[in-house]
């Protein structure tokens, strides 16, 4: 402290037990710090320990590619001598054969097989077969090896190998952006058949934006509407939000469905109508349209609510005071309201946005396959026979970066503790 | 970290009693629906009654092989006997994951003496993999959508003129590429060989592009039935056995396109250490008996895989209707059917479905 | 509400316009949700009005669906394990978020913005990052597939809502009342009790019943984690609406409506209390 080095010309304060005042504060308030931490400290760690923690492994096993180290460590480790511009020499073939036998023995041959026929269909095969054989050879192995299939000179297959025998790889990272290392190992695009992923990232982007404005043009008139009711009939329209903002997110989804399907309410309705032909039946589900109405139903309480909050402390009497003033109606509420509202809009479409962009069960009950978002693509590689847990963990830090973005604009702009339920 | 992992392991130690699954109790994975029920009614049931052991389902095995994997990376296996594909038990059995089975000490003899080995139909046994049963994949109609009569053949389902209305395919690779194919004139023999090429895949991608625009994806079994009740689609893939009960049990319109269906080999593995494996291998003995797999006919349409079991197959249960004419095997359904390729689709199928699935979402 | 007598035709035109516009907006929120009960009294297994059923023809409602789902084993038992994963994790949320959000509030915490960013922060990471993170870890520590884990997660998912609704409780709270009750004799644990709990209360309900709601209705990590004994209705539901629709689930649907409105009252009734304690007039 600063102070401590100045001449000290005065008496100091002191406290009833003798220590300098400022020490005394100082200490006390030390006191009520840490009381104040040991309330918050139970919850603190139980989230840090199941929550922070097991995140922070996701991140981590989204770059950790253990599977040629761990199972094929010896041709991993005589890969490195290798030149990668001819077929390799016979101790990697004496490493490949020594794994394999190991492998075979403990039945963890098939995992490598399995990592690498993900970069070269069809390796898997080939690994397997020369595994059933090769404890009946003996060295040298080189020959025996491309003796038996020619896939063994294929020195993409080296090349590959020699790659991902490192620990810590960007792999996924690559692929979840549709990028992969080509033949020569350089980092390139991936052939445009594979693209997939930054599509749907943009996807998702575009379809939260869409549905953030659907929100602010629905939420907007209604939650004016009930900020400028008297209390009575405000408390009554406010219900009619709150309810489906109390509802089942499954419930008021499988609602959608019973409205969009093409047996649904509103085709049946129409048909009845006379207005389309039975056979013409509108097609509003299970594509981006039955995303996009769900999604806009289901969020739009949550753009209402900070809006509302906003517009019931603005004064009736400005809006007045503008017109009267001389201000054409729609400049004086485009100039006075307006700019009053924003701290509830901004609440509000961030809110909305960071909700929308990490949703997976609406899209995935009524999004067809081109109302689907980057969540369950994450989800998709989570389950299946080609399940990549580790490309799901790439997606998903991806995802969990933009979304911290948003929270951290939000926190900037608004403050998380401002957000208000109910 | 380990700290943290060593605290969260002692809550964890208040769940483990949960945890362990205890001896007289086996968490059995299989698909749900009318399948799932089928081995209830001809396995767990009478098992249950015999032994006392409380079997309880779980319906996952369309993502068995991931589910495996997990559990027996992270070393907590929950698992005991799991329902899967033959093609995806090769990939298990490859990586370790499942317990390699020695059928004839595990599985209990034909009637006549026949030991197991022998008496499963040949090709379907696997190291780690015991069939139950043979089931087809097939394209399905609505009648009542084509009163003129539905489509005959794989070219007729590519017919967008003559044959108006939407399709329903499972949201896989598998198969749809096979069909894809042979409605563009690749020979049925020659259909793998093809599509292992760039240029078949290319041509197989192509010729589904031109339905694409009417496909309403599924990806459960009980989709299909549903969806052409619903005449939400006039035309489906869908596994034989589930159009079946819905013709027979809820009276739907719906006929079987016995043209180019692939059937394939669905069965059981275990998974490794289960730590249970006595009553494991005890249930198994007993649920894969040649009178077990002949049990299942009377409540879904697939084949036994038991060459013993195919004289017993009877009834559907609770009515007068023969069985045998509705099985995927019998000679009559057989004729331009197309076997599906286990070990392609080990080789391809990572690549293919990355590929597939970036074509379904594009 | 009256026009004034000086408003133009155009002001008035537009007027009644946005009364309508904002009619069609409400619609848009409640019909969906409303529609649904009607059509679980269906008789026929369709999702859709059937013509006895329009023409109020008594034969075309039933009770069928109803019957169908408090008769089923499985759908019971799933209600039932929803109502143990709710019920435990809400009583934990709720106690680890009200004693965090007693401590945010205190004005020594230190780094609060930090940690207040921490403590919402599941509230505001995808529910399938959580799932995907939560699904790898608990494998490895045994907690898959069984309630505690389901429970622990769903602990996290809820102290947000606890945090954020104890916190906005005790913004108007004066730190007077608890010197004032300090002076006059009263004890810490007096305090806490007779003072800061009354005012608290509203705050913590509202809290909990935040965290009842999340966790009941959460979806993706109980399908990721949840084995055949823990199963609860909302991944019945999920499957079920993703393989053969049955009006059985819009019976269960209703059934939730139904709760949702019981709860919104429940919080209507808490507002307005809280809103007479504080002096304020209701608004």
């Amino acid at each position: 402290m600063a102070s401590r080095d100045r001449p000290q010309k005065q008496e100091l304060l002191l406290a009833a037990d003798g220590t300098p005042l400022k020490t005394a504060l100082r200490r006390s308030q030390a006191i009520e710090r840490r009381r104040a931490f040991m309330l918050v400290a139970p919850l603190l760690f139980f989230l840090l320990i199941v929550f922070v923690v097991p995140i922070i492994a996701m991140t981590w096993r989204s770059v950790h590619n253990p599977e040629i180290r761990d199972y094929l460590p010896q041709t991993a480790a005589a890969l490195q001598e290798w030149d990668e511009e001819d077929v390799p020499p016979e101790p990697v073939f004496q490493g490949m054969a020594a794994d394999m036998i190991v492998g075979v023995e403990k039945r963890t041959i098939g995992r490598a097989a399995a990592r690498i026929n993900r970069e070269i269909p069809g390796a898997r095969s080939t690994m397997m077969r020369t595994s059933r054989e090769v404890d009946e050879w003996s060295a040298p192995y080189r020959e025996k090896f491309l003796d038996l299939d020619e896939d063994w000179a294929n020195l993409e297959f080296w090349r590959i190998l020699k790659r991902e025998s490192r620990v810590v790889t960007p792999t996924y990272y690559l692929l979840a952006v549709d990028y992969e290392y080509n033949s020569q190992g350089e980092i390139a695009p991936r052939p445009e058949v594979y693209q997939i992923y930054k599509q749907l990232f943009f996807r998702t982007a575009w379809m939260s934006l869409l549905i953030t404005g659907l929100c602010i043009v629905l939420a907007y008139p209604i939650s004016y509407l009930i900020a400028t009711q008297p209390a009575r009939t405000a408390n009554l329209l406010l219900i009619l939000v709150l309810l489906p903002f109390w509802t089942s997110l499954l419930v008021r989804t499988s609602a959608w469905i019973v409205l969009l399907q093409q047996q649904g309410v509103i085709n049946e309705m129409l048909v009845a109508l006379g207005i389309i032909d039975p056979s013409g039946r509108l097609r509003m589900i299970y594509n981006s349209t039955g995303t996009i109405v769900a999604m806009t139903h289901i969020l739009l309480p949550f753009m209402v609510l900070p809006l509302y909050s906003v517009m019931k402390t603005i004064p009736p009497s400005y809006l007045r005071a503008a017109k009267s003033l001389g201000a054409h109606p729609f400049r004086a509420w485009w100039r006075v309201y307006f700019p009053l509202t924003v701290p509830g809009l901004a609440a509000g479409c961030i809110l909305v946005f960071i909700l929308a962009i990490g949703y997976y069960i609406t899209p995935a009950l009524v999004g067809g396959d081109s109302g689907i978002f980057i969540s369950n693509l994450i989800a998709d590689n989570m389950q299946g026979s080609s399940a990549q847990l580790k490309l799901a963990s790439a997606l998903a830090t991806i995802l969990l970066v933009a979304v911290l973005l948003v929270y951290w604009a939000f926190n900037k702009l608004v403050g998380v503790d401002k957000l208000k339920f109910g | 970290m380990k700290r943290l992992l060593i605290l969260t392991a002692s809550a964890a130690a208040i769940a483990a009693g949960a945890a362990i699954a205890q001896d007289n109790e086996l968490i059995i994975v299989s698909w749900g629906g009318a399948y799932s029920n089928s081995q209830i009614k001809a396995y767990h049931e009478p098992y249950t009654e015999k032994t006392g052991v409380k079997i309880l389902n779980e319906d996952k095995s369309a993502n068995a092989l991931a589910g495996i994997r997990s559990q027996v990376e992270a070393g907590n296996v929950t698992w005991d006997v799991v329902d899967m594909l033959q093609a995806d038990a090769q990939r298990a059995c490859d990586e370790g994951l499942v317990l390699e089975i020695d059928h004839d000490e595990w599985l209990a003899p034909a009637p006549d003496g026949t030991p197991a080995s022998e008496d499963f139909i040949e090709g379907t046994l696997g190291p780690c993999f015991i069939p139950q049963i043979l089931y087809a994949t097939m394209f399905a109609y609505n009648t009542e959508a084509f009163p003129d009569g539905g489509p005959q053949t794989l070219e007729d389902v590519w017919d967008l003129e003559k044959f108006p209305g939407s399709r329903s395919l499972q949201q896989i690779p598998q198969k749809n590429l096979e069909w894809a194919l042979i409605a563009d004139g690749v020979e049925t023999d020659q259909v793998y060989e093809v599509l292992a090429t760039p240029e078949g895949q290319d041509r197989a991608f192509a010729k589904l592009d031109e339905i694409k625009g009417n496909v309403i994806w599924w990806t459960e079994g009980a989709q299909p039935p549903q969806m052409l009740a619903d005449r939400e689609v006039v035309i489906a893939t869908a596994y034989n056995g589930r159009i079946f009960n819905a013709q027979v049990n809820e009276d739907q319109p719906f006929e079987i396109m016995w043209d180019h269906q692939m059937f394939e080999t669905d069965g059981w593995v275990v998974p490794v250490d289960t730590g249970n494996e006595e009553t494991i291998k005890d249930y198994l003995r007993f649920a894969t008996d040649t009178q077990r797999l002949a049990d299942q006919a009377k409540y879904i349409s697939y084949g036994p895989a038991r060459n013993s079991s195919a004289s017993e197959v009877g009834m559907f249960e609770g009515t007068d209707i023969d069985m045998k004419p509705h099985m995927p095997t019998s000679p009559e359904n057989l004729k331009t059917a197309i076997p599906f390729d286990v070990q392609f689709w080990a080789d391809y199928g990572d690549s293919l479905e990355e590929r597939f699935n970036a074509w379904v979402a594009g | 509400m009256a026009l004034p007598a000086y408003t133009t035709t155009a002001e008035r035109v537009w007027h009644y316009a946005f009364g309508i516009i904002c009619a069609l907006i409400f619609f848009f929120l409640v019909a969906p949700i409303v529609v649904i009960i009607p059509l679980s009294f269906n008789a026929q297994p369709y999702f859709t009005f059937t013509k006895e059923m329009l023409s109020f023809d008594p034969d075309g409602y039933s009770l069928r669906w109803y019957n169908a789902l408090l008769g089923s084993n499985e759908w019971m038992s799933s209600i039932r394990n929803s109502f143990i994963i709710s019920i435990s994790s809400t009583v934990i949320a709720t106690s680890l978020g009200t004693l965090a959000a007693l401590g945010l509030n205190r004005p020594n915490m230190p780094a609060r913005g930090i940690i207040t960013a921490v403590l919402i922060s599941p509230m505001i990471v995808p529910l399938i990052i959580t799932a995907a993170a939560l699904f790898s870890f608990f494998a490895r520590v045994g907690l898959s597939n069984t309630f505690p884990g389901i429970i622990l997660a769903h602990v996290v998912l809820g102290t947000p809502f606890v945090v954020l609704t104890v916190t906005a409780s005790l913004a108007g709270f004066n730190e007077t009342l608890i010197r004032a009750s300090q002076s006059l004799g009263a004890n810490q644990t007096t305090t806490f009790f007779k003072v800061i709990l009354p005012l608290l209360l509203p705050g913590v309900i509202a809290g909990a019943l935040f965290a009842f709601v999340t966790s009941l209705d959460e979806v993706v990590i109980v399908n990721f984690m949840a084995g055949p004994e823990q199963t609860p209705m909302t991944v019945r539901m999920f499957s079920g609406l993703r393989e053969e629709i049955s009006p059985t689930i819009l019976a269960l649907a209703s059934l939730l409506v139904a709760m949702s409105i019981l709860l919104l009252t429940t919080l209507e009734l808490i507002r307005r209390r809280n809103e007479r304690l504080r002096g304020m007039t209701p608004g």
